[in-house]
């Protein structure tokens, strides 16, 4: 048989074709499998879901209890049937809170659907777990040699550095409200930050779900809008775009930091008007994206969302199949976009 | 080197151009002799390396690299330093990091044979910030949006001297700048600058558009007028040696002695002075087409053919120095009667006056922008780039202040052109689709079909930029390398309005036409490509330019 059988593209992304299910389709389908909450990934409106529960409340959190007709949540580990002989199960993929990986068995044969993933440590979900597989889809957002993360404990303490070095500012950090974000705080905290931490308003939700879920973030408080200009020596978390808002210029000579991969570049760094860059992500970079496809013993990878053609490339270089995909609706617009545009676009 | 690093990186992500003095001041404060002299040095651009290149970067990453990985890494990046400071593979070795003061001295000391691997080594011992700073330094270009001038600002403040004085001083001082420190700080003499014909800098205009109600702003009595060419800004100086011989130089606007290039006007220097003026080719008296111009530019050898051919001319704007008295802070009427006394003093064919052109208000002047034949220029006037206009009172300044001086460019001309390739810039645009390749209609065989007829860059606001950056991802059809081709049908694609200078016949261009200064005027996306202009269009722009 052909990997092809198993799985194909469609205009609503990728399709399991003897299930009839996509996996994080972009548009509203009958059947959908959603590896993690980020919007271009888990769209409101399908028929069913099939997801992690914390990927369900998610969803539900960010688009209504009615999100979809039927909800069906899998943990990590547990092997469901999803139709024409094909067995699903979930497996932690280390990006964001509930983040998964998907497995599919189909006649002996083994496909896992990355997803979004990053392999550093990540005090706010569950460490990425390397599925053996004949077939591994992988994400490519940072498919390049140019991007190695440097380890993100040492770009907070650069953070807290600067915050030590500028009492009398406020430091904003740009970064992705879902997951990002957390992971941040959660860090400030490992790093002995005890002040409270101030959050833009569209932070407040997915900061609660993350607190009533037992994330380590300690003391959070919404920014009060008459109280900008006393919160010099503070950090303060925002989305990337609030960085260039009116929003941002009422703190005291504020420090625009943004907490993401594309900070390694500087012209990325630049073009989001970022001050202090902070090399954060939560992808995997060259070396791990490398290091799991050999972990996962696959002879064929197909890379989608990202620099498709470098990590293919590599995998030829490797003896390995391999070929892009170029899935619409994430992927490059969503993985590669000019930043600045949008929150989206600095989410990794 | 890491003291160094740190500060050109914190430049490269500082906005605000007094918090980049201040950083750079700071460090002039803190590191000691010698070492902030070479930093000085990095930062003007004063350095040169002869055997180290961006050509030896290129092979040590190349050596170390992915050929087609490097390729696709560069071409995100959009820097070659940067991607190979990124992409260095290091080799853990002694990790003593050197200052900046002996990595210099090494790049000039150290021979060509053994220079890849003292670089190689260097790479090893420094980080990702450090290798970046270090393959900066040797590209020379360091793009940190920290320019010479305000390095030397910088040191200005640390005493205090005026940033002009620095300039002034600045042909005399020599890496590592002891003196120069010495005498901004108060410890020492005043640098002597003792070239006998140093460059100045410059005088620059501002876009007149770029002022607020302009007309009603500014008073016609106030200003004088006169012709922009379209040549090469120039500085020709000539001064005397202490042995008593006249030393002629002439200079790009950059400062760039050009003296080699043209020794036919370097021959008709031989006065004492300095003279702002364009570089022009005459030919019987008429001034020559810049297409014309760039047939004699970057030649490597000059020969009596290509100087007869192309016979190099100087047309003198302003006088900055008339024998050895600097006459800069002299109003322009008085400045321009001394020129005027000193061209025909030279009496010299090689060098003339630009005339200055006369004007009661500004309709009239307007009108002769609008037709320079009748307005003054005669046959010259397809040389006429558009009009200066200079305060009467205003003394010269270097750089470009607001205000004494305005270009008043002629309307450029227009066309109407489908966007059908598109590629990602360098720089600060690196990331967005930000180069486009247009063309316009033409029937071939009964078949209308698009034809490529220029490129550009330029011209977007960052917001229409994203805006056609986000056109491109949408409408991509096709993939050539970091080219895409973009839809382009009658009824499907982006029509962009694209202004350019002039246009010249060109057997390079498939078109058979070549644009100048071509960019991006406006985004039609009102129209849909059918209505874009014709080939037929240029031709006759073509025709009228050449007739």
């Amino acid at each position: 048989m052909r990997a092809e059988d198993l799985l194909c593209q469609t205009s609503h992304g990728l399709c399991c074709r003897p299930a009839g299910v996509h996996i994080d389709p972009t548009k509203p389908v009958e059947k959908a499998l959603i590896t993690h909450g980020h919007s271009d990934h888990a769209r409101a409106g399908h028929g069913a879901v099939m997801a992690t529960p914390e990927t369900l409340r998610i969803m539900a959190l960010r688009y209504g209890a009615d999100f979809t007709k039927s909800q069906q949540p899998v943990e990590y580990g547990e092997v469901v049937e999803i139709g024409g002989g094909v067995q699903a199960s979930l497996h932690p993929a280390g990006h964001v809170f509930g983040s998964a990986q998907i497995l599919l068995e189909w006649k002996g044969f083994r496909a896992v659907i990355s997803g979004d993933y990053k392999r550093e440590r990540d005090p706010t979900c569950a460490p990425f777990q390397p599925v053996p597989c004949d077939l591994f889809i992988t994400e490519a957002t940072f498919g390049l040699p140019v991007f190695r993360h440097p380890p993100a404990r040492d770009e907070v303490a650069k953070l807290l550095d600067s915050v030590e070095l500028f009492p009398e500012r406020s430091h904003l950090i740009g970064a992705y409200s879902l997951g990002k974000a957390q992971r941040v705080m959660a860090l400030l905290r490992e790093a002995g930050w005890e002040r409270p931490i101030y959050l833009h308003g569209a932070m407040v939700k997915l900061t609660e779900f993350y607190l009533s879920e037992g994330a380590p973030l300690g003391e959070v408080r919404p920014v009060i809008a008459t109280e900008r200009k006393n919160l010099d020596g503070e950090i303060v978390l925002c989305p990337p775009s609030a960085l260039q808002d009116l929003w941002s210029r009422k703190f005291p000579d504020p420090v625009a930091a943004m907490a993401s991969g594309w900070m390694r570049v500087r012209a990325r760094a630049r073009q989001n008007g970022a001050e202090l860059p902070l090399v954060i992500s939560d992808h995997a970079d060259w070396d791990d994206l490398q290091r799991t496809v050999l972990e996962t013993g696959a002879e064929e990878i197909w890379v989608t969302h990202g620099a498709e053609e470098a990590l293919v490339h590599w995998c030829h270089q490797q003896g390995l199949m391999a070929k892009p995909l170029h899935l619409v609706g994430y992927g490059e617009e969503e993985g590669e976009p000019a930043p600045g545009l949008g929150e989206e676009a600095a989410a990794q | 080197m890491n003291r160094f690093a740190a500060l050109l990186d914190r430049l490269s992500y500082e906005p605000r151009r007094n918090a980049k003095i201040r950083l750079m001041a700071d460090y002039f404060r803190e590191v000691p002799d010698p070492e902030r002299g070479y930093a000085l040095a990095a930062l003007t651009g004063s350095l040169s390396f002869r055997h180290a290149k961006p050509n030896m970067i290129r092979s040590l990453i190349a050596e170390r690299t992915d050929p087609y990985l490097f390729a696709l890494s560069r071409d995100f990046v959009g820097d070659t330093a940067e991607t190979a400071a990124l992409m260095w593979p290091v080799e853990h070795r002694a990790n003593y990091v050197p200052p900046l003061s002996e990595i210099v001295e090494g790049l000039h000391e150290t021979t060509k044979a053994d220079l890849p691997n003292r670089i190689a080594g260097w790479l090893d011992a420094l980080d990702e910030t450090g290798r970046w700073a270090l393959l900066k330094i040797i590209t020379g270009s360091l793009r940190i949006g920290a320019s010479a001038r305000l390095a030397k600002t910088a040191v200005a403040s640390l005493g205090g001297v005026e940033p002009d004085e620095i300039e002034l001083v600045w042909a005399g001082v020599r890496l590592p700048y002891e003196d120069l420190f010495a005498w901004v700080e108060g410890r020492g003499p005043r640098p002597e600058n003792t070239d006998p014909a140093p460059f100045r800098p410059p005088m620059l205009a501002t876009a007149i558009e770029d002022t607020a109600n302009w007309r009603e702003a500014l008073k016609p009595e106030d200003f004088a007028a006169e012709w922009k060419w379209d040549g090469i800004r120039v500085q020709a100086v000539a001064g005397r040696d202490p042995e008593g011989h006249l030393v002629p130089r002439l200079y790009s606007r950059t400062g760039e002695d050009v003296s080699e290039a043209f020794p036919d006007v370097l021959g008709a220097l031989n006065f004492e002075g300095a003279i702002d003026g364009e570089l022009l080719i005459l030919r019987e008296g008429r001034v020559q087409s810049f297409n014309v111009l760039q047939q004699r530019l970057n030649r490597k050898t000059i020969t009596p053919k290509l100087t007869t051919e192309y016979p190099a001319h100087i047309r003198a704007y302003d006088l900055l120095v008339d024998g050895t008295e600097d006459i800069r802070p002299l109003p322009l009427t008085e400045r321009r009667a001394r020129l005027e006394a000193l061209i025909s003093r030279i009496a010299n064919p090689v060098i003339d006056l630009s005339p200055q052109v006369p004007f009661a208000d500004w309709p009239e002047l307007a009108a002769k922008r609008g037709d320079p034949a009748s307005g003054g220029a005669g046959v010259d006037s397809d040389a006429v780039e558009g009009l200066m206009l200079k305060r009467r009172d205003a003394p010269y300044v270097p750089g470009r202040p607001k205000g004494p001086w305005f270009k008043w460019k002629r309307d450029p001309f227009n066309v109407d052109a489908v966007l059908m390739y598109a590629q990602r810039g360098s720089g600060k645009r690196s990331s967005f689709y930000s180069d486009y390749t247009f063309g316009v209609w033409r029937m071939v065989d009964g078949t209308e079909e698009l034809i490529p007829v220029g490129k550009a860059y330029s011209g977007m606001t960052d917001e229409e930029l994203a805006r056609i950056d986000r056109f491109v991802r949408k409408n991509t059809i096709n993939r050539f390398g970091p080219v895409r081709e973009v839809t382009h049908e009658p009824d499907e694609g982006l029509v962009l309005e694209v202004a350019f200078e002039g246009l010249n016949r060109s057997t390079r261009h498939r078109s058979g036409v070549a644009m100048r200064f071509p960019r991006i005027s406006r985004i039609r996306w009102d129209k849909p490509p059918r209505e874009a202009d014709r080939i037929e269009h240029l031709e006759a722009l073509l025709r009228e330019a050449t007739a």
